[in-house]
């Protein structure tokens, strides 16, 4: 792809993310723990007497943010107070960049791959990237000179090494099924079908082309061959962002608001954005390694453009199937932030002990018992197809 | 390389929208100072003692061991990519260096180094 044309994938990204993502995040929020605590929710704001059930809190929410007083308190550190917030939301918003929303198509002699960087170590980048929001929640606590602020932090610290290691391990399985940390490499993987009772044929046990083992045929999305990968892993990023039932550093009830304590106006803001654009993150990762990306179950990509084609040209059908491999990307990042929302609402806060025991009790065992099981079926399936 | 430009493109957008929302509240904001509302807060309270002093670091442990499974996972992710070609000779290599490290978070498990108290 030519350096130019990554100018309008890259926008297009962050357009979404920045402009639509993120401010609907606020809605969601709202919206959704309304509807689960059987109550109304925002539904207030209104430009001319349009309300538009709510959706226009997260613009009032800005202006309010922005046009509040910007404190600091006598004795923290101003630079770092101001440095925190932005190093805590920065890694958030530019973590997207090497998840693919999208395959690669060709249009007008030219070609488009809707991955902002397609980088082969996609995954680690990722990881890499996240890892630096810590430094700025525990920057906050510091720089606060607030007891409070000081036990938040610290509890960020011990959070996120308990939980990166989980994390990162959990991921392993599907880097040995897919043999590639690179996320598009793993979206088109994604597309092939697998016949789940095939070893009865590789066995020798019926004929070649039985019907019902041709029958059941699966996608090769990551959550069917690592089903329990994708919970470790899932668990991990919720951990690692650090929101409701993990909320362990903020923990309103205990340490009142934690690390951000001492922050207002929009620096207050920017620690919420980071979390909930981190839910969106988590959502495409998720989606991109478990839940086969931009694919769509049983259509691969060449099938689809080879069915558009012959209504409507090749150049308008890979317009349309990069269209409905958008929508179907930004689909399944929908439900996963439901999904995530879900929990955020349902489960109540960890105890700390609890939150530690999770990440090192039961999450790395049960992912490095996941290495162990992924490497020998790996192993074993081979055999039999030879 | 180009594949950068994109990326490079993506870190100065994000970081823009981030800087100038910064930069707004500051500017936007009001400023009415006063020595009570500069205080940290404490319940209301005056600040009885101050966060900057020594603090008992009983996670040390966790910390610990932490960067011994990072360094793990630093051998785990090029053995992962590269899987099916090693084979079986691979997988048992591998298996031998998860024994060992686990040994050693059993042991850490069983001394009570993971309990929080």
């Amino acid at each position: 792809m030519e350096v130019g044309a990554y100018v309008p994938v890259a926008l297009f990204l962050f357009a979404v993310i920045a402009l639509v993502f993120a401010p609907l995040m606020t809605w969601v929020e709202r919206k959704q723990s309304a509807l689960m605590q059987d109550r109304i929710g925002a539904n207030r704001a209104d430009i001319l007497g349009i309300k538009a059930i709510g959706l226009l809190h997260p613009i009032a929410d800005a202006i309010k943010m922005i046009t509040k007083e910007d404190t600091v308190p006598d004795g923290g550190d101003r630079l770092l107070h101001t440095l925190a917030p932005i190093i805590a939301t920065v890694p958030a918003m530019i973590s997207f960049a090497v998840i693919p929303y999208g395959g690669s198509y060709q249009a007008w002699g030219a070609e488009w791959d809707l991955v902002v960087a397609d980088l082969d170590y996609g995954v680690l980048y990722i990881f890499a990237v996240a890892s630096l929001a810590t430094y700025g929640n525990v920057l906050a606590g510091w720089a606060s000179n607030n007891n409070w602020g000081m036990l938040g932090g610290i509890r960020v610290a011990a959070q996120m090494i308990s939980y990166e290691v989980a994390m990162g391990v959990s991921a392993v399985g599907v880097f040995m099924i897919f043999g590639t940390l690179r996320l598009t490499d793993m979206g088109f993987a994604q597309q092939e079908t697998f016949r789940l009772l095939g070893f009865v044929e590789h066995l020798g046990w019926v004929g070649a082309g039985t019907w019902w083992v041709e029958l059941i045929k699966i996608p090769m999305w990551g959550i069917f061959l690592q089903p329990l990968a994708f919970f470790l892993f899932l668990t991990a990023l919720m951990a690692e962002n650090k929101r409701a039932p993990f909320d362990i550093p903020e923990g309103e009830s205990e340490i009142i608001a934690g690390y951000f304590i001492e922050y207002s106006g929009m620096k207050f803001g920017l620690f919420y954005m980071g979390e909930w654009v981190e839910v969106v993150v988590i959502s495409g990762l998720m989606t991109a390694m478990f839940l086969g990306g931009w694919s769509i179950p049983y259509l691969p990509d060449d099938v689809l453009v080879e069915f558009l084609r012959h209504g409507v040209g090749l150049n308008m059908a890979n317009v349309l199937a990069m269209i409905a491999h958008v929508a179907t990307f930004f689909l399944k990042v929908i439900v996963l932030i439901w999904f995530q929302q879900l929990i955020r609402w349902s489960v109540p806060r960890f105890r700390y002990d609890q939150v530690m025991n999770l990440g090192w009790k039961i999450l790395l065992p049960l992912s490095l018992a996941n290495i162990v099981i992924t490497g020998l079926g790996i192993l074993i399936i081979g055999e039999i197809m030879n | 390389m180009s594949e950068y430009a994109g990326l490079g493109l993506f870190i100065a957008l994000g970081t823009a929208l981030v800087l100038m929302f910064v930069l707004l509240t500051t500017l936007l904001g009001p400023r009415l100072r006063f020595a009570e509302k500069q205080e940290p807060f404490e319940c209301g309270e005056h600040q009885v003692v101050s966060p900057y002093q020594r603090f008992n670091v009983k996670f040390y442990m966790v910390a610990l061991s932490f960067i011994i499974f990072d360094v793990e996972m630093v051998f785990l992710y090029p053995w992962a990519v590269v899987f099916r070609d090693l084979g079986w000779f691979g997988f048992f290599a591998m298996l031998i260096f998860l024994f060992v490290l686990t040994v050693g978070l059993a042991y850490e498990w069983l001394k009570g180094g993971l309990d929080w108290n």
